[in-house]
């Protein structure tokens, strides 16, 4: 047997460079005919959906709510992808929407500003300020103790929504101000909800984030395998801690929607729905183990959800089988995961 | 009649024959000692016997009986017990729950404590009563953790004890009291197999030595026959005939890239002083937790370290983290790729630019142009077979991988570099370009230390090989007058 005699340097470079396209290309074609078949699957979907519903899910008015229901999940579901990507988990979120909600909502009526946009912009500093003090908070024990994310979380989720309760003395707060009706109401010409327009800026921007930069690159090196990344001189720690602040942040800005969409803040807005943003960031395809996700496929599966609840609001499907069906679609999701991990590994 | 006899057996692990046909025969009573350099097989035989690993051929007899070893179980019913270097205790549970665990007598659905404390107290009894029943394991020294494992075995009619290591922990009091047990279980029929790495240390303990090399027992001699020197050359009685490249000579006007004052830290890491010149490779041998692997470490700031000072091209380098480590110029090719080296979900491209991001950015975004460029650039160096930059790394064989870990610190103009075992689980193909490469970063003007358990890889790419035992460096041999005789004389304490 004789050993192949390895070919010149230059010409393997030559060969790779052609090869390398070859796959990339490939890599693009493969993704260009998944997306038309899910976007096939969709459309028939829809229009089955829209005959059983006689008409009522296609229309604009329709379509306009679906989308103003899943912008809230959406946003805060963007961080989490952060979170979960890195391997951790950020239970807090339902919680830190509530308080930052309370907080934005005293402080609107409180500072001595007129109604326009100024009032809007230093309101939202001020709550995505708390969002990101808490998430904070949240990642100072992972990082420095090696706690469970689950655990410190937890605690935030009690903390947080004890401080909202203690702030309002549990009842609701009227915001007086009208800086925030635009995004509450409003809809750019007259079409597109002000809300919807927020939420796909901000999938757009942390899109290009995880993807695009170093910070989105750390990510998904730390949550799939953290050992290595130390070691290839990857601040960790700062990652770590950037990807909690990130998820209170953005799940403040969720906070400031509702705010602005019920014109009130109440202590316990967005109890339980840090279950709806997890679930939304598992639908869309993001490993719960690390390492794996994005924030498009995150963005689906918040619409999907959305899209499920309006299905079965319009088929008149009672509530409590709407939560069954929910779960087999979140356990669905996970299975499907499972199942293509292990066609990878094989 | 012999109490065990293993006859031909062999293993194949993906890629290396671990044991080609090994034969050894153990008798009542008798505290047989299994000797070889690290990686011969003496572990893959030991947890063939316990019942860990099952063999691919060869065959087992008990009391001259053929029997199958399919699982511990199985081990444990012949009346074979195994104690390994990492002790299987739980942490939180007592003495008498540990030595009974999976064996809890009861009395209906319940525990019975009073027979699980009446069977644990006579085995305590034999041991002489020295260990404290009212706490948990892991407040327990090393030694009486040690002392529970054997009463495990005890409780379980072990009439053959494997121990590995045993002494590598233990104070030399502690291993005063442990041969004394072990002579005191003996004078009662029961006979060890004992694996030790300590020479000097067999002629107070051992019947008979048997030897391991490169996967066969070469030769078995009841102790008086077998003098340390004999035991040494049998160890390494394999020539050194691996091809490795010419090694450019280290001029004598060489400067000093890096030297290391007096380093310690936590990780058995205590007060270690070398330098290593420009175009100079120095190799650290030494025996499998001797603290090779935590020096390097320590270097390269992935270990933090406590005392002593590293300098590089004359200036003083404060490392305390890898980030810092990589900044004085010192890249560490760790030793276990899937678990430090690589991120497996990720590519090539991905992986090779993982630890010098920033010089292929623009402000905080990645210039995916300069990844690619220099991805395609250092898989066509290097030659790594894969299809693309854009295969996950996962998919790639042994060597390939090695060689995105290389790729990913080629790419940074370290000027040391620390490579540990940098060829295991490697082809011969790969081994040798992996050598090539060391020699052209020589070429460069760099700085080599290389950590090996191979010992013809040590003593045949090296300029200099400096012996490690326990955490400190025992030993230098210029590469003229180091032979393998002389450094496992020093890495295993028969010689100073």
């Amino acid at each position: 047997m004789t050993a192949p005699v390895p070919p010149p340097a230059a010409e393997v470079k030559a060969g790779l460079d052609e090869r390398a396209g070859a796959t990339r290309r490939n890599a693009q074609r493969a993704w260009w005919i998944r997306l038309a078949i899910a976007a096939a699957g969709f459309i028939v979907l829809i229009i089955v959906v829209n005959a059983f519903s006689h008409g009522d899910f296609l229309t604009v008015g329709n379509v306009r709510n679906v989308l103003r229901q899943i912008t809230y999940t959406c946003v805060s579901a963007v961080g989490q992808t952060f979170v979960i990507i890195t391997g951790g988990i950020d239970l807090s979120v339902g919680s830190i929407m509530g308080l930052a909600g309370v907080v934005m909502g005293i402080f609107a009526n409180a500072v001595p500003l007129d109604n326009g946009p100024l009032l809007f912009i230093v309101t939202m500093i001020v709550g995505v300020a708390v969002g990101a003090a808490a998430g904070y908070i949240n990642a100072v024990p992972v990082v420095r103790l090696n706690l469970p994310p689950f655990i410190t979380t937890l605690a935030m989720l009690q903390i947080a929504r004890g401080l909202a309760f203690i702030l309002t003395n549990g009842k609701p707060i009227q915001v007086n101000s009208s800086a925030f009706n635009a995004l509450g109401t409003g809809e750019l010409f007259g079409q597109i909800p002000y809300a919807v327009v927020l939420m796909l800026v901000v999938v757009i921007v942390f899109a290009i984030v995880l993807t695009r930069t170093r910070f989105g690159r750390y990510t998904f090196a730390l949550g799939g395998n953290e050992e290595a990344a130390r070691l290839a001189g990857i601040n960790t720690k700062r990652t770590k801690t950037l990807v909690y602040v990130l998820s209170g942040a953005l799940a403040a800005v969720a906070g400031l929607i509702l705010m602005a969409r019920f014109g009130s803040a109440a202590p316990q807005t967005g109890v339980g729905y840090e279950l709806n943003v997890i679930a939304a960031v598992v639908v869309g395809g993001t490993s719960l183990t690390g390492g794996r996700g994005s924030i498009v496929g995150t963005f689906f599966g918040a619409l999907l959800i959305g899209v499920l609840d309006n299905v079965m609001n319009l088929l008149s499907i009672e509530s409590y089988t709407q939560q069954i069906v929910l779960g087999v679609v979140i356990l669905l999701a996970v299975i499907a995961d499972e199942l293509r991990k292990r066609l990878l590994a094989r | 009649m012999a109490l065990l006899t293993m006859t031909g057996i062999v293993k194949t692990f993906p890629g290396v024959k671990a044991l080609d046909g090994v034969s050894l025969r153990v008798e009542r009573g008798e505290v047989h000692a299994l000797v070889g350099e690290n990686g011969a097989g003496k572990s893959t035989l030991m947890k063939i016997l316990a019942g860990a690993y099952t063999a691919d051929g060869g065959s087992i007899a008990v009391d001259d009986r053929p029997v199958t070893i399919d699982g511990p179980r199985a081990a444990e019913a012949l009346g074979i017990g195994m104690i390994y270097q990492e002790f299987n205790l739980v942490p939180d549970l007592g003495a008498i729950d540990n030595i009974m665990l999976g064996i809890e007598p009861r009395r209906g659905p319940f525990l019975d404590r009073k027979a699980a404390q009446a069977d644990a107290a006579r085995v305590l009894a034999q041991l002489g009563n020295l260990l404290p029943l009212d706490r948990p394991a892991r407040r327990l020294s090393v030694a009486q953790q040690q002392m529970v494992e054997i009463a495990k075995c005890l409780v379980r009619k072990a009439r053959l004890i494997v121990m590995d290591e045993p002494t590598a922990a233990l104070s030399d009091r502690e291993t005063d009291a442990l041969f004394a047990l072990i002579a005191t279980l003996k004078a009662q029929g029961v006979a060890f197999v004992y694996i030790s790495h300590r020479l000097e240390e067999l002629p107070r303990i051992a019947d008979r030595i048997t030897v391991i090399r490169d996967g066969k027992a070469v030769e078995t001699r009841p102790l008086a026959q077998m003098p340390q020197d004999d035991m040494i050359r049998l160890m390494v009685g394999r020539s050194l005939d691996a091809h490795f490249p010419e090694l450019p000579p280290v001029g004598a006007d060489a400067p000093v890239v890096l030297a290391v004052e007096g380093l310690a830290a936590a990780t058995h890491v205590n007060g270690v002083s070398f330098s290593v010149r420009a175009g100079e490779i120095v190799g650290l041998a030494g025996l499998v937790g001797a603290g090779r692997t935590e020096i390097v470490r320590a270097i390269a700031g992935a270990d933090v370290p406590t005392a002593g000072s590293v300098t590089i091209d004359g200036a003083r380098a404060h490392i305390h983290d890898p980030r810092s480590g990589i900044a004085a110029g010192i890249a560490l090719i760790t030793e276990d790729r899937k678990a430090q080296g690589l991120v497996l979900g990720m590519t090539v491209r991905e992986n090779t630019t993982l630890a010098h991001l920033a010089a292929y950015s623009k402000g905080p975004f990645i210039d995916r142009r300069a990844e690619n460029a220099i991805t395609t650039k250092e898989i066509a160096e290097l030659r790594v077979r894969t299809p693309s930059g854009e295969q996950l790394v996962r998919n790639l064989s042994g060597g390939n991988q090695q060689k995105v870990v290389l790729a990913k610190w080629l790419i940074g103009h370290a000027r040391v570099f620390l490579f540990d075992e940098p060829t295991r689980g490697v082809d011969v193909g790969a081994k040798a370009e992996i050598y090539g490469l060391m020699v052209a970063l020589l070429a460069g003007g760099a700085a080599i230390v290389m950590v090996s358990s191979e010992l013809p890889e040590v003593l045949g790419m090296t300029h200099r090989v400096l012996v490690v035992r326990d955490g400190a460096i025992a030993a230098e041999f210029a590469r003229s007058e180091a032979t393998s005789e002389k450094v496992i004389a020093v890495a295993t304490g028969v010689a100073a």
